[in-house]
């Protein structure tokens, strides 16, 4: 057990419990700050493997983005005040069908691809290597290359999804 | 010039030579730690001297006179009163989201804090992609702004966090713009190669020359926006809205937001120093040699709190100069000036340095 590990249960730790809190909790404000937790928490496993880049990105897109963007939503709709209803078996009867089924999926894919083994084969997690902490440079020649390994098409087609997002919410809220 | 790297790198000779290299880290973080937390300490208590000082003469007043030489010890006093007042917990708000708002707003401001490089050898969080990490982490701050609105369960207090989250969040963009220009001059986001490379070709305001000034100006504008601070102080316009957000906090729980507020301040002038005026580099001139190497004698860390103090007496000339703007003047500004100028600034930054223009 070294100090990688111990940092990874310490992670895991609150990951898992504040995931709990996120579902279980009936005040909706406080299952967006749970998830915050949890978003900050799967940052911090980033930085633990050394992908410095993912865990800034992690950070900045869904803790500073889209927490944000949440809170902001209950506080202005007024959503804050809403407690969670108690809902009867029938209605959540759907629920547990999907959630059992994607369950039973990923049991599925994981014994299928005997990733126990590799894992096992795996060993203890290593440092993290010079290749990952220099990896923006390689993360943006990728991302504006065309060639064999190359990012650019999918990149603009992302932009242009975007473009098309700002383009629809101008024309939602527009002045009539 | 002193090189801070060597103390760290006996320290970490000396307790792996007891212990096991795990153990070692963890005692050096626990002691970093320690010193983050007390220079964070220390810089809030110069700060909030120094703005009580600047304050005042700007309105021709004396300011904090009374208690200890030149009023010195009237924050010591202030602080120990805070400490010994009692925190009031609201009947009929979220206690747990109440007294957590805080704490995100506080930790948010101290790892932003242990991004700035104090000398060379001095940085404490020093990643391949600093700058982004930087901004992505004083993002968080917002989350603790809003949440303490409302758990407040006060309007005035919601009024203030709505302003505070729409400001910070349009700031932020022309920020990120400026960072943005400046990467593109220096060509890496580590605080320490941009420290580096300032030593040794100059400060990034003169190699970039036009863009780098204009940029440094939408910087500082941005950030004393980002700070919550006056022309933009409108989340805690005491006329208004009493105290804003934290209107309900009593005790420590307000003085962390003090805190944060300045060292926010501090951590903005720091970045600004960073990015802009070289770090701890010292004033180098072409050509005089003697001079150059007098300059370096002088120690990084002298060099980077004094230019960082420099960036805050400018920031808080700022602040006790202009009237404050109303909420739409405050958007418009963003939107209408700040993010076009910026953008316009990066595409001119990016013409200059692919064409070889820069110093």
């Amino acid at each position: 057990m070294d100090s990688q590990n111990i940092m990874f249960v310490i992670l895991a730790v609150i990951i898992v419990l504040s995931s709990i809190a996120t579902v279980l909790t009936k005040s909706i404000i406080r299952a967006a700050t749970y998830l915050l937790f949890v978003l900050l928490g799967t940052a911090g496993l980033y930085f633990l493997m050394g992908y410095t880049f993912l865990g800034a990105v992690q950070t900045m897109v869904y803790a500073g983005g889209i927490i944000v963007l949440y809170v902001f939503a209950i506080l202005l709709t007024d959503g804050a005040k809403d407690q969670a209803a108690h809902k009867k078996m029938k209605d959540a009867s759907w629920g547990v069908v999907i959630g059992l089924v994607g369950f039973l999926t990923f049991v599925f894919v994981l014994f299928k691809q005997e990733l126990f083994k590799g894992i096992a084969a795996l060993g203890a997690p290593t440092e993290p290597t010079g290749a990952a902490n220099n990896s923006i440079d390689q993360i943006g020649h990728f991302m504006l290359s065309t060639g064999e390994e190359g990012y650019l098409l999918p990149f603009e087609a992302v932009s242009i999804l975007l473009l098309a997002c700002i383009v629809a919410g101008l024309l939602i809220a527009r002045k009539r | 010039m002193f090189d801070f790297s060597i103390i760290s790198s006996w320290l970490h000779g000396l307790l792996t030579g007891f212990m096991p290299e795990w153990a070692a880290i963890l005692t050096e973080s626990i002691l970093v730690a320690l010193v983050i937390i007390t220079l964070y300490a220390i810089f809030a208590i110069v700060l909030i001297y120094m703005e009580r000082k600047v304050c005042a003469f700007f309105q021709c007043r004396l300011g904090p006179m009374r208690v200890g030489p030149f009023g010195t010890l009237q924050v010591f006093s202030d602080v120990f009163k805070m400490l010994t007042k009692e925190i009031i917990n609201l009947r009929g708000t979220d206690l747990f989201l109440h007294n957590l708002a805080p704490f995100l707003v506080v930790m948010a401001s101290m790892i932003t804090f242990a991004c700035l490089p104090w000398n060379v050898g001095a940085q404490i969080i020093d990643f391949n992609v600093g700058i982004f990490f930087f901004l992505a982490v004083s993002s968080i701050g917002v989350v603790g702004i809003l949440l303490a609105g409302w758990s407040s369960n006060n309007k005035y207090s919601l009024i203030g966090a709505m302003r505070s989250g729409a400001q910070i969040i349009s700031y932020e963009l022309s920020i990120g713009m400026t960072m943005l220009t400046m990467i593109c001059l220096t060509g890496t986001m580590s605080f320490s190669e941009i420290c580096q490379q300032q030593y040794a070709e100059g400060w990034n305001i003169f190699r970039g020359h036009l863009p780098a000034v204009i940029a440094f100006i939408l910087y500082l504008i941005a950030g004393n926006a980002e700070c919550n601070r006056g022309p933009f102080d409108l989340p805690e316009s005491e006329s208004e809205l009493t105290a804003g957000y934290h209107t309900e906090y009593s005790g420590m729980h307000f003085g962390y937001y003090y805190l944060a507020e300045y060292m926010n301040l501090f951590i903005c002038a720091g970045m600004a120093t960073t990015v802009f005026l070289g770090g701890w580099a010292p004033l180098h001139i072409a050509g005089l040699e003697g001079f150059n190497g007098i300059m370096d004698y002088i120690p990084g860390a002298v060099w980077f709190i004094g230019k960082t103090l420099f960036v805050v007496f400018l920031l808080m000339w700022l602040r006790w100069t202009f009237p404050r703007l109303r909420i739409d003047q405050i958007l418009s500004l963003e939107w209408k000036y700040l993010v076009p100028i910026s953008m316009a600034n990066l595409i001119l930054m990016a013409i200059i340095v692919s064409n070889g223009l820069h110093f």
